[in-house]
């Protein structure tokens, strides 16, 4: 329905002056237009419903396994044991490899931000192309990834390298937390390069000029000027990212995750253990899915905590840097 | 922008532009990588190189020079890499030891036709087979086995079937819930509401995998009373949890930039607030609604975790409350399973790139009625 007649909402015409110049609204009650809302307000309840839900279930039954003794313990070979497991080795791993992630992807990602809104010209064909490769990018599935961690970084670069510096011996050319680390660090591009143009394009454009008129090069106006302004927006780009990479189980499945490690991972070309793969293993793998709930449930439980800390503060950032781009119009 | 010179009078600026235009072009690279990398695992499978008959015709090791090294390579199952190390004596004992390998199996099974074909060629990849033992042609996915069948159908119908349950159950929900937010809310319950719908996205699969499997799935089952406790119905639900705030946010932020003129013109004609929602601000806002949710299909159909621990059997049926794989799925979970370089695990990388396909016509799809939509809206159409 593109056209709307006058005529629909005027539900009987105005029958004499009187009646119109005392009532401002076309109609008192409408019921659809009552019975409507609320259906649209229901959907609304309706999804937060299943967020307080998941939510709700989760604090309630993870509570009570969570301990000091199990975040902190490396488990032995059967980490089904509900009284001697810990999640000690999976925290480490999701940090270490969120961690040398976010080495490589904010830079790239800022740099690439920076030219989107400080040089490109928004019209150039190149600039287009960009713009589709991040949407491109931030839509491919993450087993997708995966397998290009396989394929690539693993059988393509890692035996490579292996060939160059090994002798051939396997070093490099099998999974690895570096190549895990890679594989998210391409997933998560999208996220830091549009959290971090939204900040660049919060910050007045007259502030640049003032920098540039005081003879301020462009280069020296960026680093100076619009980045220390754009680090809000950077750090919410940045802890998204994380939070989104934390919680992420497919593209790390072929390129480093470790079913069970004695050892904390030491080194960039060890395998690791972690918290969203194991949560997967001990629901699906487990060989009595009654005892060995509570474990399961703590170690979601300490994996949500991780990625809703991250996430929570990440969204109260970019409220400040919406709040300002809105002010600006 | 700005006042250009050139590289002679500022150096380092003229070096600083050019280092951050390349680095901009490394999304591209990676679009064009992955593209890349996957295909070229797959590529066997396209040009059926790849051989998965038991049976196959001995070439005696004297008529090594008769074949051509592509025919070699694929007959003694080598990777391009592996057959050019090889030299031409390595090769005849590799050859003698297949025409051994060949003389030693057993009668029964040389006696089964399905031993003598190319389960690998398109035709067994995508119609129906009467395979020995089957009453009837019918599509199988079964990579284990003597005779290995890679019917990619049913992991299709398995995908379908699981996208859709979740995109139906999703876009009503999450489009609703962005007309209520964006138009009939007010601002301070839109402000606590908008983000807390978004936060539902940050939930890790995983995480809403397990409530799937340990609270929902049996919900579901009490209200419903079917057979299969884990079945494509209870995954599809669950995916749906997952799109929901990909749509909410699209559609929202394409029904928020609708001009508020509409709004107040509506209005002042007498409307109602949800009659100026429904025939002034949705179908002004329509291409984006599509666009979210074409984007949220591109999700759904990427998801794997989800349905990884709630379904998996890979039966054909359509029937929801049966059990369904995606393809996501049976990545996931074969590709530890299988020999790298070899029949089954090439199937997984084209089933891969079939996939990355899919989410890129989606995602063009979607972008490209975004920018449309907000181009007409700014008037520049």
């Amino acid at each position: 329905m593109n056209t709307v007649t006058p005529s629909q909402y005027l539900p009987e015409g105005p029958r004499n002056r009187t009646e119109t110049t005392r009532h401002f609204r076309a109609e008192k009650f409408d019921f659809w237009s009552f019975f409507f809302s609320g259906l649209t307000g229901l959907a609304t309840l309706f999804i937060l419903g299943i967020l307080a839900t998941i939510l709700i279930n989760i604090l309630a039954n993870g509570w009570t396994g969570l301990s000091w003794h199990f975040v902190s313990t490396i488990p032995k070979k059967d980490f089904f044991d509900i009284h001697t497991t810990g999640v000690l080795p999976m925290i480490v791993g999701t940090a270490f490899r969120v961690i040398v992630m976010t080495i490589f992807v904010i830079p790239v990602g800022v740099i690439t931000a920076i030219y989107l809104t400080e040089y490109a010209a928004n019209t150039s064909f190149i600039t287009r192309i960009i713009r589709a490769a991040v949407n491109n990018l931030a839509g491919v599935p993450s087993i997708v990834f995966g397998l290009f961690g396989l394929g690539f970084f693993i059988n393509f670069v890692g035996k490579n390298m292996d060939k160059l510096l090994h002798n051939s011996s396997a070093v490099w050319g099998q999974p690895a937390l570096l190549w895990a680390s890679l594989t998210l660090a391409v997933m998560t591009l999208p996220v830091v390069i549009v959290a971090t143009e939204e900040s660049l394009k919060a910050i007045p454009p007259g502030l640049r000029e003032a920098s540039l008129a005081l003879g301020a090069t462009k280069l020296e106006t960026i680093l100076k000027i619009v980045l220390p302004q754009a680090l809000p927006g950077i750090m919410t780009g940045g802890i998204l990212a994380v939070s989104r990479a934390a919680g992420e189980v497919a593209p790390i499945l072929f390129t480093g995750v470790a079913y069970y490690m004695a050892s904390l991972p030491g080194h960039l070309s060890d395998q690791f253990m972690d918290l969203g793969y194991h949560v997967f293993v001990l629901s699906t793998q487990s060989p009595n899915i009654e005892q060995t709930r509570p474990i399961l449930y703590a170690t979601v439980l300490v994996l949500l905590m991780l990625t809703f800390a991250l996430n929570i503060v990440a969204i109260l950032i970019r409220a400040r840097v919406r709040k300002k781009l809105r002010a600006l119009g | 922008m700005g006042i250009h010179r050139g590289h002679r009078a500022r150096p380092i600026e003229w070096l600083a532009e050019k280092f951050i235009f390349l680095v901009s072009l490394s999304a591209i690279l990676m679009v064009l990588l992955i593209f890349l990398f996957v295909a070229r695992e797959a590529l066997p499978v396209f040009f059926g190189e790849t051989n998965t008959a038991l049976v196959q015709k001995p070439i005696p090791a004297a008529e090594l020079e008769k074949h051509s090294a592509a025919e070699l390579q694929a007959y003694l199952e080598l990777t391009p890499d592996e057959f050019a190390k090889m030299d031409k004596k390595t090769l005849r004992t590799l050859m003698d030891i297949k025409v051994e390998a060949q003389n030693d199996i057993p009668a029964e099974v040389r006696n089964d036709p399905d031993a003598h074909i190319n389960t690998t060629e398109w035709k067994y990849l995508l119609h129906s087979h009467q395979w020995n033992g089957y009453n009837r042609p019918e599509y199988i996915w079964q990579p284990v086995g003597d005779i290995k069948k890679f019917n990619i159908i049913p992991l299709f119908v398995g995908t379908l079937k699981v996208t859709l349950i979740g995109l139906l159950f999703a876009v009503p929900l999450a489009v609703g819930a962005a007309i209520y937010v964006s138009q009939l809310a007010r601002p301070r319950v839109r402000e606590i509401v908008k983000p807390t719908i978004e936060l539902l996205s940050g939930i890790p699969s995983v995480v809403v995998g397990v409530f799937a499997l340990l609270v929902m799935a049996t919900v579901l089952q009490t209200m419903f009373h079917y057979q299969t406790r884990l079945n494509a119905f209870v995954a599809g639900i669950a995916l749906g949890f997952a799109v929901i705030p990909v749509i909410f946010s699209i559609a929202e932020d394409a029904l928020t930039s609708v001009p508020r003129a509409y709004t107040q013109a509506a209005l002042a004609l007498g409307a109602s607030r949800w009659q100026t929602a429904w025939q002034i601000i949705l179908p002004a806002a329509l291409p984006g609604v599509f666009a979210a949710a074409v984007l949220g299909f591109g999700r759904a159909i990427g998801e794997t975790m989800i349905v990884l621990m709630v379904c998996s059997a890979s039966v054909l049926s359509w029937n929801v409350f049966d059990s369904a794989r995606s393809i996501t799925t049976t990545i996931a979970a074969e590709m530890a399973e299988a020999v790298a370089g070899g029949p089954h695990y090439r199937i997984l990388f084209m089933l891969g790139a079939l996939l990355f396909a899919a989410t890129f016509i989606s995602n063009m799809v979607g972008d490209l009625v975004i920018h449309r939509f907000k181009l007409k809206l700014e008037g520049k159409r």
